[in-house]
């Protein structure tokens, strides 16, 4: 594929909510264009209600758009099954979304075995995947989620994602629930794995400073709209307030930290 | 006397493996059945709101209504539906004992099933299931793979409650003719003897306690994802209901069903019938516990062989007559009209066991009341008491209508407990059975019927049309034709009704024969 083309991309795409009864309808996304290279890494920020995590689910038709169109590889979403689409998709869910009664070799292996793929080859994929999310093979194969720790369990998560190789991954705030240290960690983790992998990822965020620190490219959203995209650089020179604002954030903590924190201290 | 030696025990136990063979089978195929049902509906119910309130609400209507109520409306819900399916394809079925008491088990069944079902996959975590969708299941793998699974130690809870119910509610199926460890209860509670009621609950209980237990290993081993708990669950349940089928399978179908209504002199009869088949070298068995209504029908239709009825209780219930005649026209009059049904009279047993107004005999000398013409008058200030159907029959309208009765409380009582109310001065006057023993026993008067308002209830032997020309059958019943006379009738009920190990029926039916056979 030309890498000039991009893998994801967006046209004009908008979704509103029926509110139920006697309630406003939500305009969810508001015309949105936007365009994901291939090998790409892209986050969306924005805070709860901005309509981000509606624009990713829209990738992969958990929900339906009502306008504008979507195409993923070329091919327009809305022409292609659902089931099928999902399946070719890695998708990582907030705090994991593990089937609590299968084990992690049962949930790491669940869109191979919907595929039909044989059982020897699942179980070999599902040992690779432990492998490249640095969980050890022998102790957290037959665990079952409640068994694991949160880190543990998105990692587990994020191997699900990963079984059917796909080239695209969703991420839906996946490391939101983590405490810090475990967070930093599998941020790294994944980063190097998208790197290795070749993927094209999305992953939807209210945290700035996870996103500059992991993706190449970010998208801020409030209220349905997009604000703006771009590199960390290029979105400095916003002049959207609320863009400025969240970029205010990160870079105060880090003045903060550089003065508070002896460059020579104990790490 | 040692409780454990009465030899009833031991009688009650021979008992077991067809009563409690009988009761499994009802019960598990009434829960399959329920379950069958319930399950679909369920899940088709559970994103659908309207269906879902009208599915709940309807089935907790059906709880609402009695155990024995329900079990009865099948019976002739059936009938119709037999009556119908004869006409229009052909081919009728059976109304009676084990498919009404399996619909009417199943049915109640279902809301404890339904309700769970629904409330469990509507408790699987909305997270999950979209985690379901976003992996790429469809909505059917959805289901069977995620929710079901999840949704099964509640819907396991469900099957509990329900298989408990069933089982319970079963022990009621015996007066429609189902045999059931119910059959322990209500034998007992006519003749009163209280080790076949005890041994009856208890039988019922330990099935009940034993499939639960077993029911609840599954559901842990469900909720704690443990294959060896649910199996081993799973296997007790199929070893027991293995257990109790294979006697009932393996035992030989008998020829002869000889059917019993619920009160105890028929008990005794029924008793002494198979017996003297037995004694002619056929198989036979007994139905007993039947009501009125439903034995009749179930002799018509050939579901049971034979079976001693009432030359009133025809006449007035069956063919709703209630003209007065002569004894001997209305036996001409029933011979005539039963063989329009292909239904044989074979003959009378040589007593009669009609509805009389019965008081102690210190109160009606007080008084000064001998027959119903004195009551009247009086009956102003008295109560009366009779058994569950005598105020709905024609005998109790005629009465009313010919001396003018009206008493000051009317009350329904066991048949058994009435005697002892008069005796007592509990109640003024009851409407007592001329053949019962325990007219003698405590000193009560039967009140003369002048006017004949009463009609007169020859006890009678009646064939199913399929046994008309069963020349064995005939032979075996013929010595017992005109041989039973009013006294040993009422001597043995008394015998019946007392409390000891030879007042079994089998045991009254036996000295009955002696008394009569070498008379």
């Amino acid at each position: 594929m030309n890498s000039a083309q991009p893998l994801i991309s967006y046209a004009h795409v908008a979704k509103t909510f029926d509110g139920g009864r006697g309630r406003e309808r939500v305009v969810a996304v508001d015309d949105v264009s936007l365009d994901v290279a291939e090998g790409e890494f892209l986050a969306i920020v924005g805070g709860s209600g901005s309509g981000k995590t509606t624009l990713l689910r829209l990738a992969n038709r958990l929900i339906e758009a009502d306008s504008g169109s979507i195409t993923i590889e070329g091919e327009d979403v809305g022409n292609a099954d659902p089931i099928l689409l999902r399946r070719r998709i890695g998708y990582v869910f907030q705090s994991g979304g593990l089937f609590p009664h299968l084990s992690v070799a049962g949930n790491i292996g669940i869109t191979p075995k919907l595929l039909g793929t044989p059982p020897d080859e699942i179980a070999a994929r599902v040992d690779e995947l432990l492998d490249l999310v640095r969980l050890d093979r022998a102790p957290y194969r037959d665990r079952l989620p409640h068994e694991l720790s949160g880190g543990q369990r998105q990692r587990v998560g994020v191997a699900r994602a990963l079984a059917a190789k796909p080239r695209i991954v969703l991420m839906d705030e996946p490391f939101g629930a983590l405490d810090p240290l475990t967070r930093d960690a599998l941020g790294d983790d994944f980063r190097e794995l998208h790197r290795k992998l070749g993927l094209t990822t999305v992953m939807i965020t209210h945290d700035m400073t996870e996103a500059i620190l992991l993706a190449d490219r970010v998208a801020v959203m409030r209220s349905g709209r997009l604000l703006a995209q771009g590199t960390p650089a290029e979105l400095s020179g916003s002049k959207d307030a609320y863009v400025g604002e969240l970029l205010r954030t990160p870079r105060r903590q880090a003045e903060r930290l550089g003065a508070l924190l002896p460059r020579d201290g104990a790490a | 006397m040692n409780l454990l030696a009465d030899p009833r025990w031991s009688e009650a136990l021979g008992h077991l493996p067809d009563y409690l063979g009988n009761h499994v089978r009802v019960s598990v195929t009434a829960l399959a059945l329920g379950l069958v049902v319930s399950l679909p509906l369920a899940i088709i119910a559970r994103h659908r709101p309207v269906m879902r309130g009208a599915l709940l609400g309807l089935a907790s209507i059906v709880q609402t209504v009695p155990g024995l109520a329900l079990l009865a409306l099948f019976y002739p819900l059936l009938l119709a539906l037999a009556a119908l399916s004869l006409s229009w394809f052909g081919f009728g079925f059976s109304a009676f004992g084990f498919l009404p008491a399996v619909l009417a088990l199943a049915l109640y069944s279902m809301l404890p099933v339904l309700r769970n079902t629904i409330t469990g996959l509507q408790g699987v975590d909305a997270a999950v299931l979209e985690a379901a969708q976003g992996v790429g299941m469809t909505p059917r793998q959805s289901l069977f793979t995620v929710e079901l699974p999840l949704a099964l130690p509640v819907m396991m809870a469900g099957i509990r409650t329900a298989a408990v119910w069933v089982i319970g509610t079963a022990t009621l199926s015996t007066p429609i003719g189902q045999t059931s460890l119910g059959n322990y209860i209500f034998a007992g509670l006519q003749t009163q003897n209280w080790v076949f009621v005890l041994f009856g609950c208890l039988s019922a209980a330990v099935l009940a306690l034993a499939v639960d237990q077993l029911l609840a290993l599954i559901e842990n081993g469900f909720r704690n994802r443990s294959r060896l708990r649910a199996t081993l669950g799973g296997v007790g349940i199929a070893a027991l209901v293995a257990a109790t089928l294979v006697p009932t399978m393996t035992r030989s179908q008998t020829n002869y069903v000889v059917g019993a209504k619920t009160f105890t002199e028929q008990y005794v009869l029924s008793a002494l019938i198979a017996q003297r088949l037995k004694a002619a070298g056929l198989s036979a068995s007994s139905r007993e516990g039947l009501g009125s209504n439903v034995i009749f029908e179930a002799l018509a239709s050939g579901d049971i062989d034979v079976y001693v009825d009432y030359s009133g209780t025809l006449w007035a219930n069956q063919f709703q007559r209630n003209d007065i005649k002569p004894r001997q026209d209305v036996l001409a009059e029933l011979k005539t009209m039963l063989a329009k049904q292909n239904i044989t009279l074979l003959g009378e047993l040589g007593f009669e066991n009609a509805y009389a107004l019965v008081m102690p005999r210190k109160r009606a000398e007080q008084l000064g009341i001998r027959s119903i013409t004195d009551l009247a008058p009086r009956a102003v200030g008295l109560s009366i008491a009779a058994d569950y159907e005598f105020f709905s029959r024609p005998e109790w309208a005629g009465l009313k209508k010919s001396y003018g009765l009206s008493f000051r409380a009317q009350r329904q009582m066991q048949p058994d407990f009435m005697y002892a109310a008069a005796a007592s001065g509990e109640v003024d006057v009851i409407a007592g059975y001329t053949s019962d023993g325990l007219i003698a026993k405590y000193d009560l008067v039967v009140l003369n019927d002048p006017r004949r308002a009463i009609p007169p209830y020859d006890a009678m032997v009646l064939l199913a049309p399929k046994r008309a020309d069963d020349q064995a059958l005939r032979k075996a019943l013929q010595p017992l034709l005109g041989r039973i006379d009013i006294s040993a009738m009422r001597e043995a009920n008394l015998r019946a009704s007392g409390n000891d190990a030879n007042s079994s029926p089998d045991a009254v039916a036996r000295w009955l024969w002696e008394k009569i056979g070498t008379k």
